[in-house]
């Protein structure tokens, strides 16, 4: 369980100091998602404790954004001066994202029907 | 009376006290989502949040008080981020079949989800710094974090902004896919995980399976996408306004 605590610390430290030496507009932690996936694929397996560390980490995922969600206390009077282009922009764009997404996941699946990807399943 | 006074100001001063109300609140929040048999707007995260600030504003706590203790459990959205990497890998072979629509739909569903929300946001009259905490908002909150951070936005306003599109996705996600007569479930799940994250992915698992799986694969895709791709286009935009 340890290794695998470290190796995910180990690969968010290789993320950020690629991101930061390379000036990349990726934050490290995603960089180090990527190697740990890189990774996976060279190994050609997931190693049953990495899967304990990681379901314990993502089981409570939503948790962790608690802490960083509280800090919209120190923008409340901003929240309150705009609340209408919030949540105008939160509601409608939401749907929006829904339908796009969507119509093109099917549209492509349908020109790929006829080559054998059908739509059922 | 003193006494009590003098255990407060010690508590108040340790890390301990902000630590501890948090896993309180999250697992009273978690009791009562599980309780209303997980209704979308009962959102654990939600409650914690306006318990916790509820409590602090009660406490005259300043944030950055509460953050010291807070901050063992923010320091883990790294790990975890790091650890996305796990489910991703658990659909490689869903992945692999599928892999054009995928990668195109969750491209054009990052896109959307970025320019939809500044765009109506700014016709509406918001300010820059709402802008560009808006702009990752569909994003998981770990990812959407960081990239709001390098954008000049302001990271809380973005967790709170990504909560609250995860509650919408939750709520709307099922009667717009209806609406839109779109009955592949491989299709309505990377919607809702492109749109709404982790807590459009927990919602689309209970609904069915294979929603479930390609939610949890979008909302990973669309991280990376979104991380690449919006610092890209924010200095576009920032290049072609100028």
């Amino acid at each position: 369980m340890l290794a695998y605590l470290t190796l995910l610390l180990v690969c968010q430290l290789i993320g950020e100091v690629i991101a930061r030496l390379a000036g990349l507009p990726v934050p490290g932690p995603v960089l180090g998602m990527v190697i740990l996936f890189a990774g996976l694929l060279l190994n050609g397996g997931l190693p049953d404790g990495l899967e304990k560390v990681g379901g314990a980490l993502l089981e409570h995922l939503s948790l962790l954004f608690v802490p960083a969600g509280v800090g919209v206390m120190t923008h409340l009077s901003l929240v309150r001066a705009e609340w209408v282009p919030i949540t105008a922009a939160l509601l409608a764009s939401t749907v929006i994202t829904i339908a796009v997404t969507a119509l093109v996941m099917r549209g492509i699946e349908r020109l790929g029907a006829g080559a054998g990807a059908g739509d059922e399943r | 009376m003193s006494d009590l006074q003098d255990i407060w100001v010690y508590l108040a001063a340790s890390p301990l006290l902000g630590l501890t109300v948090t896993l309180l609140a999250y697992q009273g929040g978690l009791w009562l989502y599980e309780r209303s048999r997980r209704h979308p707007l009962l959102n654990p995260v939600l409650l914690a949040v306006l318990a916790l600030v509820a409590l602090l504003h009660l406490t005259g706590t300043d944030y950055r008080t509460y953050f010291e203790g807070a901050q063992f459990v923010h320091f883990l959205l790294g790990p975890a981020t790091v650890a996305l990497a796990i489910p991703l890998y658990r659909q490689i072979h869903a992945l692999r079949r599928s892999l054009a629509a995928v990668l195109v739909a969750i491209v054009c569903g990052s896109l959307t989800a970025a320019a939809s929300a500044v765009g109506i946001a700014w016709a509406l009259g918001a300010s820059r710094e709402v802008l560009l905490s808006l702009a990752p908002k569909s994003v998981t909150s770990p990812i959407a974090m960081g990239i709001a951070e390098q954008l000049g936005g302001v990271p809380s306003l973005t967790a709170v902004f990504v909560i609250l599109t995860g509650i919408t996705g939750a709520v709307l996600g099922t009667w717009t896919l209806n609406a839109l007569r779109v009955r592949d479930w491989r299709a309505r799940g990377l919607a809702v995980g492109v749109a709404a994250h982790g807590i459009g992915t927990a919602r689309a698992l209970q609904v069915n399976e294979v929603a479930g799986a390609f939610a949890g694969l979008a909302m990973g895709l669309n991280g990376v996408a979104t991380a690449v791709l919006l610092p890209l286009a924010a200095q576009a935009v920032l290049y072609l306004a100028r």
